[in-house]
């Protein structure tokens, strides 16, 4: 058995902020395990900018964003794993790994951070109806094939669902020389960012058909056509409004899901509504010493975001370690209502909080002109008033400690509520 | 000059091909796709089923019966998943209490053992999530289910290993009798051979059609699927069957070998042979009729669906016989449901019509009836583990996250016979793709596996038929 103080689990944007958080805070004994061949997460295949703009003020490429957490951990001398696969997670913190070089791998961790990301929803959860042909592939799997591996995925394309990563991949195909015939998105909006959809597809002239979804593949090799409908209000296709491409490819940037496999082999509590564990203020789960950042807590629209949280993770691990532990004060419940569909943290507990802590949310529909109005028990502690929120992009709200124990609370809310005109 | 030409290599097909195998014969497999088991093969319900069901005195009753007493031997020497998991046709009201009483006696006559009809009280102990309202059941513990792909793909390797050949991607486009033999033209190949097993499953009556002048027709009877995450494979514990109505019969809920839940099919004739896409009519109407028997079932788990086509004729029973007019071509047709696990059974049953047609035939004394075992890395001890990986380091490579297929195994099953050459032919042999995600991370791995290990260019590396194609070229 192997020991370590921390092991994170993915190398990714969070796996990679958490451990170097962690060794600034004092910890030294720390492993990284990643699955892939390098360090740096799906950030590597993002080659486009507009990452840090927040956390380094410039626009960075995502294999440059990466590149700077992963000249900081090697120069740290962060041990690190890669082509390693954590096959087990037990609550006791047991990791079961392997690899080609040091085979089966049983380590143990006094604390874990779950750092594993998000993985993306498939044409069978979505259950599009047609023939099973070659040509139908998730944008992030068109991204890496493209961008990392340098080979092309077709030549007409459709694109269902308007999620930032379809929208990348629309001009990128079309900068490679594809047409992108349309992007398809069965909601009345898009999932994806504002800037995304004006730099994506505006400026490429792509037309963009929100409530429609794709009603039949054609093709019984390759992809020959696809046809998509306009949906009612419920989701549902209506007669009459089908209009059919013909083209070689289908991509799918229908939603992403966190990935929790390994959390539930070790019996953490997850969230319905957001796929990720449960997570307190200090990114801690269900289960004492496991902490959880990243895309694999909640999907989020900004790496920045993920980073931030990731750093508040790996501080909160060390703590744990250093037996500085965060104790079994009182919890406090944070939910979303009235159109927020979740918070992150779910829990809190304000023992913990030195000055102030973020709240991250997401809306479930567009909202123009609205007021975020926090509760706790019942009476309003705050509200923010926003212009314009939408799904696709992340909320936060930040509560100061003193707003925190005005009262003595059991429950805190965010709901939305419409400006008086 | 071949002894015999098997057309067709599905489940069929492959068990007849592997039993000839135990003969000096010559035996060929003659298959239209780029791999074995493409068809009807790989998409079905995956039962073997008690025999309660189909009507006495049919060859079908016969077969089913047998062939459902078969099954374990041939999986076990071939080592493909199969379980023995029992069924339930679950009834709702009085008449349908009436009918399990039927289907009882059927079975009965049948010579089906181990059938009792259960309580309500004893069905929800067996199976908690079905409806409440449920009021009995008919359990059959014979039935069971298997891997039919992998059986086929198990049994063609088999085959081939004991000295019989295949051809794919020979669409068989004409048959002439030349004296006392066939030549087949499949292909750009013409083959000689003594006698002609039409196992062509719903294009059986095309290649009967080439040969006689006694006609039947195969009406494709399309059903669609869908296909769980293995979150939801213990929803049941058992195969469910609805019992059948005026409106049908309904869908069937089972769990698969690998643990998904497996839920169809729709019933439908279709007027073409290439009517595999699903549609939103089917994939609504297994949502409905799933919600009638399950309580909490949850669409979104839902990982894939499919359409396969049954292979059915407007006689409602097998034909397995030699045409009248074409002595040594021998139809094995309209091999629908419970086709499947009645296929060793016919197999034995063409090899006495081939035995009749040949005279005395000589046994194969080098006949082995296992394969190299196959590799599953995940349900190998510790132990076992660490001693492949040190063997051999591929194995310690995981490719396939959702599954934990390793590098090791993708290998083997490219090098064994009839390798993968595919993606979906490594898919359905060693099951990368098959999870959750599918394939959403392990497709540009798996491609380049399969491109090294045949010596080709990733951008040759297809699907699953040969125009197939997944990369366009190069990138600028």
């Amino acid at each position: 058995m192997n020991n370590y103080e921390i092991v994170v689990i993915g190398g990714g944007p969070a796996g990679l902020a958490a451990a170097i958080e962690a060794r600034k805070n004092g910890v030294k004994k720390i492993l990284l395990i990643e699955r892939d061949r390098e360090l740096g997460g799906i950030l590597q295949q993002c080659i486009h900018n507009g990452f840090g703009l927040h956390i380094f003020k410039e626009e960075l490429t995502g294999p440059e964003y990466a590149e700077r957490y992963i000249q900081e951990l090697i120069t740290m001398g962060i041990e690190y794993k890669l082509n390693t696969m954590v096959i087990e997670i037990t609550k006791n913190r047991q990791i079961t790994a392997i690899n080609t070089i040091d085979g089966i791998m049983h380590i143990q961790g006094k604390a874990i951070i779950l750092a594993m990301g998000c993985r993306e929803r498939t044409r069978g959860a979505v259950r599009i109806p047609g023939t099973r042909p070659a040509g139908i592939l998730t944008a992030g799997m068109a991204q890496r094939f493209v961008n990392m591996e340098g080979y092309m995925i077709g030549k007409r394309i459709i694109i269902l669902g308007s999620g930032d990563i379809g929208l990348i991949m629309a001009r990128r195909l079309t900068l490679e020389g594809a047409q992108v015939l349309a992007v398809a998105e069965i909601m009345p909006f898009s999932g994806g960012l504002t800037r995304n959809i004006v730099q994506c597809l505006e400026d490429y002239n792509i037309p963009l058909f929100l409530s429609h979804t794709v009603v039949d593949i054609e093709g019984q090799d390759r992809v020959k056509a696809v046809t998509i409908a306009k949906v009612d209000k419920n989701s549902i296709p209506i007669k009459g409004t089908e209009k059919r491409f013909e083209c070689d490819t289908l991509l799918l940037s229908v939603g992403l899901i966190p990935e929790n496999e390994l959390s539930k082999c070790a019996g953490i509590e997850l969230d319905k509504v957001t796929g990720g564990s449960i997570v307190n203020e200090s990114m801690e789960t269900s289960i004492e010493g496991i902490f959880a950042c990243g895309n694999v807590v909640h999907v989020h629209d900004l790496v920045d975001w993920v980073t931030e949280e990731s750093k508040r993770a790996g501080k909160s691990a060390a703590k744990y370690v250093k037996g500085e532990s965060t104790g079994r004060y009182k919890v406090i419940n944070i939910k979303g209502i009235n159109g927020v569909r979740y918070v992150i943290p779910q829990l809190l507990r304000v023992k913990n909080i030195t000055e102030s802590i973020n709240l991250m949310m997401r809306v479930d529909n567009i909202y123009k002109n609205i007021k975020f109005i926090v509760k706790g028990n019942g009476q309003k502690i705050k509200e923010i008033k926003r212009a314009h929120v939408a799904p696709g992009e992340i909320e936060t709200i930040k509560i100061t400690l003193n707003e925190l124990t005005y009262r003595d609370y059991n429950e805190i809310s965010v709901e939305i509520v419409k400006e008086e005109a | 000059m071949f002894d015999v030409a098997v057309i067709g290599a599905g489940i069929t097909g492959t068990f007849i091909a592997r039993e000839l195998s135990k003969y000096q014969l010559r035996v060929l497999m003659i298959e239209k796709d780029n791999d074995i088991a493409n068809g009807t093969t790989k998409a079905n319900s995956a039962i073997v089923h008690a025999g309660y069901d189909v009507l006495q005195g049919t060859l079908k009753a016969q077969l089913n019966v047998k062939g459902n007493k078969m099954y374990e031997e041939v999986c076990r020497e071939l080592q493909v998943p199969f379980k023995r998991i029992g069924s339930l046709v679950i009834a709702f009201n009085n008449n349908e209490i009436k009918l399990l009483e039927e289907l009882y006696k059927r079975g009965l006559s049948n010579g089906v053992p181990d059938m009792e009809i259960l309580s309500r009280e004893r069905v929800l102990a067996l199976e908690p999530n079905l409806n409440d309202d449920v009021i009995g059941a008919l359990y059959a513990k014979t039935a069971g289910i298997v891997g039919p792909w992998e059986l086929a793909i198990a049994l063609a390797e088999n085959a081939l290993e004991n000295g019989v050949e295949l051809f794919l991607n020979s669409t068989v486009t004409g048959i002439k009798k030349i004296k006392d033999f066939y030549c087949v033209k499949a292909g750009n190949q013409d083959i000689n051979t003594k006698l002609v097993i039409n196992c062509a499953g719903i294009y059986a009556d095309k290649i009967n059609d080439m040969v006689s002048d006694i006609h039947f027709k195969m009406l494709p009877f399309k059903g669609e699927y869908n296909l769980f995450d293995k979150n939801a494979g213990d929803m049941v514990n058992t195969i469910i069957f609805r019992c059948p109505s005026d409106a049908g019969k309904g869908v069937v809920i089972l769990p698969t070998v690998h643990g998904n839940l497996l839920i169809g099919p729709t019933s439908e004739l279709v007027d073409s042979k290439d009517a595999l896409q699903t549609t939103s009519e089917g994939l609504k109407f297994i949502q409905q009729h799933t919600k009638l028997t399950l309580k909490g079932i949850n669409f979104g788990n839902v990982i894939t669906s499919f359409t396969g086509l049954r292979a059915k004729t407007m006689l409602h029973d097998f034909i397995i016989e030699e045409a009248e007019d074409a002595l040594g071509f021998i139809n094995v047709a309209g091999i629908d449901s419970p086709g499947l696990t009645a296929a060793p059974a016919i197999a034995e049953y063409v090899l006495n019509l081939i035995k009749h047609r040949l005279g005395n035939i000589q046994k194969n004394e080098k006949f082995s009836s296992s394969r190299r075992p196959n590799i599953n890395f995940m349900e190998l001890s510790v132990e076992e583990k660490r001693k492949i990986i040190q063997k051999d380091p591929k194995f310690g490579r995981i490719i396939c996250r959702c599954e934990g297929i390793t590098e090791g195994e993708i290998i083997d099953v490219i090098h064994r016979k009839p390798g993968a050459k595919t993606l979906d032919g490594v898919k359905r042999r060693a099951r990368p793709g098959s999870g959750r995600c599918q394939g959403g991370f392990c497709t540009p791995r798996v491609m380049e596996i399969i491109a090294r290990e045949l010596g080709i260019d990733i951008t040759e590396v297809v699907k699953d038929g040969l125009d197939s194609y997944i990369l366009t070229g190069e990138t600028k």
